[in-house]
């Protein structure tokens, strides 16, 4: 036998509508800036601007303009389970984004690491950074100067692929290379 | 056969600034029909308004949901005492109670009530509990779930933990590819659930304070930010920055003292465990190595702590002496133990334990170095043990939804708890309510 209660629970799922009246009630913080290199007030509950479309802008690769091979057409490094390690792959494309950004120093470059959803989202948050870290090492080693380099990570906060499988995950255990 | 209560509701409903609505179900799915046979009395009344919400209800399902009581059908009852002169023992052992509770609301004025409530031990005669309250209508769920605590404590000899809070995380994807992460804190039932936090960013790890006033919690402030910690006011909502980091801030644990903050940082490259005094801002570092150090947790008498590390290969349990010193592998059973956290006992653990079939919920067990398996997921995670240790709550997935679970410490009782929309992840339980 199996019982079910149901609780009607109801959640104040607060506003939808950013900036209406509920977002200035007593206990809620708001962070409604996404934008890029824009430090988000932290207890400001406004007007409801939306940066997001800015924060987009990062992830997109010109890929109309993308030759195949060319290693500088790829922005993203895969890694094996649990492995900070890049492969002959990755280490190539990491070499031909070091190389160009070491020959334009006034850029900056964000390296995001990311890491499948197994194992725990601290474990996973750490490992990503680990990632990033070891891209960051190489691009340092090739010449690109260490103030020009920002190594973040999302941990398995930020999948590509949301499939619980061998495929997705190694889609999701990357490092972007963004500029 | 299937039984479905619906509990309350209405007056949330009222609320200005309500346009959206979700509702959280507790789905028992074993061992909630045994335990000791209890007959908790409707509670009388007296006086003009009744409050909206009742005491009965609340109380039967924090019993029915802990699994340790058999709720005895009102329609059974050959009496109903509110007041301990009317109770008629014979009445009770005549169907079978070992307990019984029984209680009145008087109303004593406009929106004010005395609440009583007394328990019997139904074969020895002998009352185990009296207790009474003065409250507004809005504090009934309150006052009920410290009957509960009181029945829990009377008949099992361990703390309840019903008048305690939940938080938690939920993500919903919005539009294109953004996603929307709140924070939500509720009642340990899911009731009043409130939103604390709401974000284009994920939020993880949050962590309350000893006190119950704050959550400490991981988010981003911007998109090429990093991670990085928050404290948060629970009834002001004012949160401020922990640290101004370059690298990852992230997995804080609070002192049992909600002194000092246990947490993982990257500031030389790598993630290592350090320990700030709140007050003094001062930061210490605990953990120096190579491998991924996090998660750490402090031992209920605060002298120890314990993390994941992947120092011996994969990432299993250490321990280390909070004025530092070497760390010891605790865990060997498995090939990956992680993000442990000690239960009131100081000798049990709940983690995530990995043997091969997938990421599962256990107890580990310090004294005989032992793993009990409590869950039989492929992704189940951020385990937090009821502040009595009776309960667990994690997260797992159903379906491909992410969904809270809660499971008693000896694996007899499972619940699902879950939203209608989006997913839930990264409980925790409160240590008792403000």
């Amino acid at each position: 036998m199996r019982r079910l209660f149901t609780f009607s629970l109801v959640l104040l799922l607060g506003v939808m509508l950013a900036g209406c009246a509920a977002s200035k009630k007593k206990g809620v913080a708001e962070v409604e800036d996404s934008s890029v290199n824009v430090q988000a007030d932290a207890t400001s509950s406004g007007l409801g601007s939306d940066g997001t479309s800015s924060s987009e802008a990062l992830v997109t690769t010109e890929s109309g303009s993308v030759i195949e091979d060319d290693p500088l057409g790829k922005r993203v490094v895969y890694f094996e389970f649990d492995s900070s390690a890049l492969t002959p792959e990755a280490q190539n494309i990491v070499e031909a984004h070091a190389e160009y950004l070491a020959g334009n120093p006034g850029m900056a470059v964000v390296l995001e690491g990311h890491a499948d959803e197994r194992g725990t989202r601290e474990y996973n948050l750490a490992l990503g950074e680990r990632r990033s870290n070891a891209v960051a090492e190489l691009f340092q080693v090739m010449g690109v100067a260490p103030d020009a380099i920002r190594s973040i990570s999302y941990g398995e906060e930020r999948p590509i692929a949301m499939e619980h499988d061998e495929s997705a995950w190694s889609l999701n255990r990357r490092v972007e290379i963004l500029y | 056969m299937k039984t479905v209560l619906t509990g309350f509701l209405a007056l949330l409903m009222s609320l200005v600034g309500l346009n959206a609505m979700a509702v959280l179900t507790i789905e028992i799915t074993e061992g909630g029909d045994s335990g000791i046979p209890i007959a908790v009395v409707p509670f009388e009344f007296e006086g003009g308004q009744k409050p909206e919400q009742g005491l009965r209800s609340v109380i039967a399902a924090d019993l029915h949901r802990s699994g340790r009581f058999e709720l005895l059908p009102t329609g059974d009852f050959l009496s109903r005492p509110g007041h301990p002169d009317q109770v008629r023992f014979k009445d009770w052992r005549l169907i079978k109670a070992e307990a019984l509770a029984v209680g009145q609301i008087s109303q004593s004025g406009d929106d004010r009530y005395d609440v009583t409530f007394h328990l019997f031990d139904v074969f020895k005669e002998k009352q185990l509990a009296g207790y009474r309250w003065s409250v507004q209508g809005s504090q009934m769920r309150e006052v009920a779930h410290q009957i509960s605590d009181h029945i829990y404590q009377a008949m099992t000899g361990v703390p309840g933990a019903f008048d305690t809070r939940i938080a938690y995380v939920t993500m919903e994807n919005s539009s294109g590819n953004e996603r929307t992460y709140r924070l939500m804190v509720a009642d340990s039932d899911g009731h009043s659930a409130q939103e604390i936090l709401r974000t284009n960013f994920p939020i993880l790890s949050p962590a309350w304070s000893p006190s119950g006033n704050q959550l400490a919690y991981v988010s981003f402030a911007s998109r090429t930010s990093g991670a990085m910690i928050w404290l948060q006011d629970i009834q002001t909502g004012t949160r401020s920055k922990l640290l101004d980091e370059r690298g990852t801030a992230s997995a804080p644990a609070w002192s049992p003292d909600g002194r000092r903050l246990a947490l993982t940082l990257s500031r030389d490259g790598n993630s290592d465990i350090y320990v700030l005094d709140i007050a003094k801002r001062k930061l210490r570092r605990l953990t120096r190595h190579q491998a991924i150090d996090t998660e750490a947790a402090w031992s209920p008498n605060g002298r120890y702590i314990v993390f994941t590390s992947d120092r011996t290969g994969r990432p299993q349990i250490h321990r280390m002496s909070i004025t530092g010193g070497p760390a010891e592998l605790l865990t060997h059973e498995g090939r990956e133990n992680a993000r442990a956290s000690y239960g009131p006992d100081g000798n049990s653990m709940v983690l995530v334990t990995n043997r091969g079939k997938g990421y599962r919920i256990g107890v580990f067990y310090v004294d005989s170095g032992k793993v009990d398996v409590l869950t039989d997921g492929t992704l189940d995670e951020s385990p937090t043990f009821a502040p009595n240790g009776a309960m667990i709550l994690y997260a797992t997935q159903r379906g491909s939804q992410g969904v809270l679970a809660a499971v008693s410490a000896d694996g007899r009782v499972k619940q699902i708890l879950k939203l209608h929309q989006g997913e839930v992840r990264e409980p925790a339980w409160s240590s008792r309510s403000p």
